[in-house]
This record gives C-alpha cells, structure tokens and sequence, in this order.
C-alpha cells in the first residue's frame, strides 16, 4: 500500500468570477522511503495538491477524488480525526520561511508547540534539542529569534516543526525557493538524508525541475492542472518526452554544454487562463511541435516506455511504432 | 540613440579600491560590504558578478549606480570619477539605469504600463513624443503590439511580462548600461529563458552593456561575457565566462558549481555553515574558515596552509585574463 495515494483528485476554487479549476484529474502516489517531485509553473496546480493532502484549502476550494494517507481517505475523514493526522502522519514544509514562522516568538517555542499539541507528557524541551540536532543547528539557537536567524536556519528551523512529531509523509513546497545555491545544497541534502535515515515519504515541489532531478526517485511535471508526465526522475529529466516537459528541463542550462552558452531557453507565451482554457490541449499554443489534432483531442497520460507516461500525441505514435517492432 | 558625449577608449564603468561600509565612522564602518574590489566593464559587454547572498554584490551594483557611495576609492564613468552632486548624479542615472529583482514589488499596483514605463521620461524631462517613446521600449522589451499594454495593470500580467515592463521602464531613457539584480529569480523556470534571451538581444542589437548581480552560475553560462565572483566583500575570481566555470581556479568557485543539481559527474563539495559575518573578516584569505582545500589537506600539501591563516591576500586587479585570489593558484607569490 502507497503511503500517500492521490486518486482522481479534482480541485476548483469557486469565486465572483466564476469556477476555477485548479487540479483537473491528478494520481499520484508516494512510497515509504521514496521522493517523488512535482514541477510546474505558477498555477498550474502544484500548491493545491500540497494543500489538499491535508485539507489545508480555503473554504472555497471544492474538491473530488480520494486522497488516501497510509490507506485512510483524507477528504472524507472527520475534522477530529483530520487533526491527530496533520503533523503525526504528514505534516508540510512551506515556502517562504521568512513568513511562516512567527516574528515574535522564539524559534524553540514555535517547534514545542508542534510537539506539544501531539505529544502528551514528556517534556517538550528535549524534544526540540533532538529536532535542532537533526537539522544541523546547535541547541542554543531555541532560543533565537526569527529575525535572528539566516534563511537557510530558518528553513531548518521549518523542517524540524515537520517533523516534530515524526511524520511519515513531508510534503516539501519549494522548499529552497529563495536560498542561495550553497544553503539549497545545505537543505537539500538533510532532507535526503531524513528520507533515507527514517523511510519517510516525501512529495517535494518545485519549478525547478534540475533540483528535482536530483533530489527524487519519481517526477510528475503538471500543466494547467494535470499531469502531463510522469516518470523515473533521471529519464524525465534527462529524455523528456513531452515538450513542455522538455522545456522546463531546457531552462536550467548545464553548465560547460556548448549548446546553451549563449543561447538561454524559454518557453514563449503564457500559462493559459484555467478559467478558459484552450480546446484539446492546454499546452497547444505555446507548443512548438504542435499539429492540427491537437486542438481537437483532449489528451489524456499515455504509456511512453517502461515506467513511465506523457500526455501528448506524437508520444503515441511513437509508442506504436516501437510496439509495432516489437510484435 | 546613446547620449552624444566624448567616450574615450576603455571601460565604461570601473571600480578602483573600492571600499563601501556602513555603520560606525565614516573611515571604519563596521561592516565592510564591499572590501576592496577592482572591476572594469567594458562597453557592449555582460559582466556577471555572481555569489552567495550577503556576499558584497548587490551593494558593489548599488555604488556602482551611484546609489551608495564609497568611503575609500572611487567609481569611473568612462575614465571620469563620478561626480556626486545632485544634477550630475541625475544625468549618470539616466545612463545607468536599474532592474530589480522582482517586477512585482518594482511597479506600483495602482499605476498602467503605459505610466510606470513612462515615468522616467517625466523625471528626466525627455523631449519627444512621450507616447512614442513608451511604444518603443515597450516593443524593444518584447510586449508587442506594444498600445495593447498600455492600460494594463501590473495585476493583470504575468511575472514574465511584468519582468518585461520593468525592463522597458529602464530602456526608455536610452542607457548605456543597465544593472541588472537578480532579474530572473523570481520569475518561473519556463520565463527565465526568455528574459535572459531578451537582455543578450537587447546587447547584440542596441549594443547594451549590462552587469547582472547573480547567485547563479548557469546564468552566467547563458549570457556572460565575463563572470566576477565576490566573496565577502571581495572578487575571487575573474575572467571569461568559458574559462572560469570549465575550470575554475579559486576552492569558493568550484565548490559553487559542484552544487548545481546538473553537475553530477562531479562529487558536490557542500560548505557548511554561511557566508561569515561582514563585521569580522577573517585573518588571512577570506576564505579559509570554510575553505575546502584548506580542510582537506590540499593547502598543506601545497606547502601553503600557514600563509592560508595568516597572509592577507592582494586584491585581484581589473585584467581580462583568468584570475583567482587563492595562494593554491599562485595569487598572492
């Protein structure tokens, strides 16, 4: 049994200027001891799924599908039953340290106040300087202010309130989003070593798709709410065979590879409004490989070699060619 | 299109044993952001100045602009050393103009395209068809047909595009160099490529000089000319783009490009801990409390490690060939 299973899941968010649909059909799963990553742009999904892993989405927001954490569907579990498993079973790791922790209390508080609201007697003080331990800041700094911490420390200082009350799920939104180079190399080698040291899970998300390419074992790249492919992260990254996939690993160049030097890649055009969306597939006009039924079929995953599947037409064609040969 | 004024041969903007501090007494600040740095852009050039946040670069942009000043060394402008009082100081600003790291705190919610581009042809009272003007920076940044932008509110943009407004803001005064902080890190992975094309067209077509304040060394591969890499205060590194990041020569630089996530044929050397505090540099290289070929042994070897500790470095002067201000690669005799 998958430890986090995402089945079917549709999120829209209702507002005055009608529905907007966040996550249109998402599965995804997260094995114990597995880092599965999730690229994409700015709204195209990402966030809401985080946040619909634990019911963390404003009133809003209506969503369809199962969610199921170590077998038990989130999204049907009572409010009493949703509180003992935020934090204990999966907790989540924001972005922007800078905000989420509060200004005006000290940092060795706000971590006991994780542990606290799960953990009954023991006292909350040696707890906290096991967590500090863990993610590499000395015992001291409990009582260290926000404001007087670098953002990598405060960063950790997230990480140890994750896993205050030893999770078996970490949900990981950008978390090094805004660290330098040398602190995202800091950050992200202590949660790899969570992962391997404790069998957790864990969904990392990012627009960087290098980042995730190095840190996971699975990748899923969304667009415009779904999932467009998906796969071991070596092969998504390094073969990509969606375009959009392509593109988004054609961003970060590899250093010292002539065929960047000089010459960035981007991707023209704009996500398209999730409100109104084009016809066939969303990734249709800004798709340079694009042909005429495109704008006609709505293009759902298909297998595209072992383990993994794109949502694109010429993946299918290939596929049948390969298949042909094979038969 | 470029203001008409004597330009002699040489850099077009230089720094010369610049020094730039603040708190404490004017002579002895006690941070010591910018510690000594030599640096010459040359026209048409991109110079990247890359390194780890808290590391000097943003404020060595800023003096450079003329946005802090400096309390020992000066800035140049063509070989002239700026000239700090207010009307002179304007006119420098109209030809050095600014881009920020993120478009969205850059442009007032409140204020159109058409507005916040236009701006700063009101501050320096340009002469002109104002209308015209702003079309053209608009379409030189790449929002085309530049009056469908007109009314717009940055709200109703995306990053990328916002990006694009803020660029066309600064070449609507016509600069000669535009110093560019961070412009892509705020911005999504699929944008960042189209900005960075859109500032090495801006340089091959309207020759544009441009310094881009970086914490990322693949940026620099995508569009530097030249790559400067600072370190507490100081740059350790310099050179051609090519030649440092194939083979960097300063421990600080190769460990940076071990950590990018596509480097992997390479083992990743991870510093620990920080960037040091600016009040207290360290004795001797900057570098060595976190130096990894110090740590390792390699220093020793190399019969060097006690002048690690105790020697202070020179400061790399403003050549064009491949420079690193490590004892290991023989700066500092």
């Amino acid at each position: 049994m998958a430890l986090l299973d995402i089945r079917d899941l549709e999120v829209t968010y209702r507002g005055s200027e009608g529905d907007l649909p966040a996550v249109r059909g998402v599965n995804l799963s997260v094995e114990a001891g597995q880092v599965v990553g999730l690229a994409g742009e700015s709204g195209c999904g990402k966030s809401t799924i985080a946040g619909a892993v634990l019911r963390l989405l404003p009133a809003s927001a209506r969503i369809s599908g199962q969610v199921r954490l170590a077998g038990e569907d989130v999204l049907t579990m009572s409010w009493g039953r949703l509180r003992a498993v935020r934090w204990s079973q999966a907790s989540v790791v924001f972005q922007g340290a800078m905000h989420a922790l509060n200004p005006v209390q000290k940092v060795g508080d706000q971590i006991a106040e994780a542990v606290l609201q799960h953990a009954k007697s023991r006292s909350a003080g040696s707890r906290v300087r096991e967590l500090l331990d863990q993610v590499g800041l000395p015992a001291w700094r409990a009582t260290s202010y926000p404001h007087e911490l670098s953002g990598g420390q405060r960063q950790r200082v997230m990480i140890a309130m994750a896993l205050a009350c030893g999770p078996k799920l970490i949900i990981a939104d950008e978390p090094t989003t805004a660290l330098d180079v040398m602190v995202q190399a800091q950050v992200m080698s202590l949660l790899g070593t969570l992962v391997r040291e404790s069998g957790m899970g864990m969904l990392l998300i990012s627009h960087d798709l290098s980042v995730l390419a190095d840190a996971c074992d699975r990748v899923a790249v969304m667009y415009a709410g779904r999932v467009v492919e998906e796969g071991p992260a070596a092969s998504v990254f390094g073969e990509p065979r969606h375009p959009y996939a392509r593109a988004l690993a054609a961003a970060f160049p590899v250093i010292g590879d002539p065929a960047s030097r000089r010459a960035p890649k981007g991707l023209a055009g704009d996500p398209p409004d999730p409100r109104d969306l084009p016809s066939g597939c969303p990734f249709r006009p800004r798709c340079v490989e694009a042909i005429g039924i495109c704008s006609e079929i709505d293009i759902r995953l298909r297998q595209a070699g072992p383990d993994r599947a794109a949502a694109c037409v010429h993946v299918a064609e290939t596929v049948t060619e390969s298949e042909a040969v094979a038969l | 299109m470029i203001i008409s004024q004597r330009q002699p041969d040489g850099p077009v903007l230089e720094a010369r044993d610049l020094y730039v501090g603040f708190g404490g007494r004017r002579a002895a600040p006690d941070v010591r952001a910018v510690d000594g740095v030599e640096l010459a852009v040359e026209k048409g050039q991109i110079v990247a100045l890359a390194g780890e946040s808290g590391c000097g670069k943003t404020t060595l942009a800023r003096t450079l602009m003329g946005l802090e000043r400096p309390y020992r060394g000066q800035v140049h402008h063509h070989g002239v050393p700026l000239d700090y009082r207010g009307r002179a100081l304007k006119a420098y600003r109209r030809k050095v103009q600014l881009v920020l790291q993120d478009p969205t705190g850059a442009l007032n919610p409140r204020r159109t395209v058409y507005e916040a581009v236009a701006e700063g042809l009101r501050i320096h009272r340009v002469p002109g068809d104002e209308k015209v003007q702003v079309a053209e920076a608009l379409s030189l940044a790449g929002l085309r047909p530049p009056e469908r932008f007109f009314a717009r509110y940055p709200h109703e943009l995306s990053g990328g595009q916002r990006q694009r407004v803020v660029i066309a803001g600064a070449l609507a005064l016509k600069p000669e160099v535009i110093v560019a902080d961070e412009p892509v890190s705020s911005l999504d992975a699929s944008v960042r490529g189209e900005i960075l094309a859109l500032l090495l067209s801006l340089r091959d077509e309207l020759g544009l000089t441009v310094l881009v304040v970086t914490h990322d060394l693949g940026l620099a591969w995508n569009i530097s000319d030249r790559l400067a890499v600072m370190y507490l205060g100081r740059i350790v590194e310099s050179g051609p783009t090519e030649e440092v990041l194939a083979a960097p020569r300063h421990p600080y630089t190769a460990a940076l490009l071990s950590v990018l996530p596509e480097t992997q044929h390479v083992e990743p050397v991870i510093l620990k801990g920080e960037t040091p505090d600016p009040r207290r540099i360290p004795v001797g290289c900057r570098f060595n409390p976190r130096c990894p070929a110090l740590a390792d042994g390699t220093a020793g070897a190399a019969g060097v490690a006690t002048r690690c500790v105790s020697q202070e470095l020179p400061i790399l002067p403003a050549t064009t060939t491949h420079e690193a201000a490590c004892l290991l690669a023989g700066w500092g005799g």
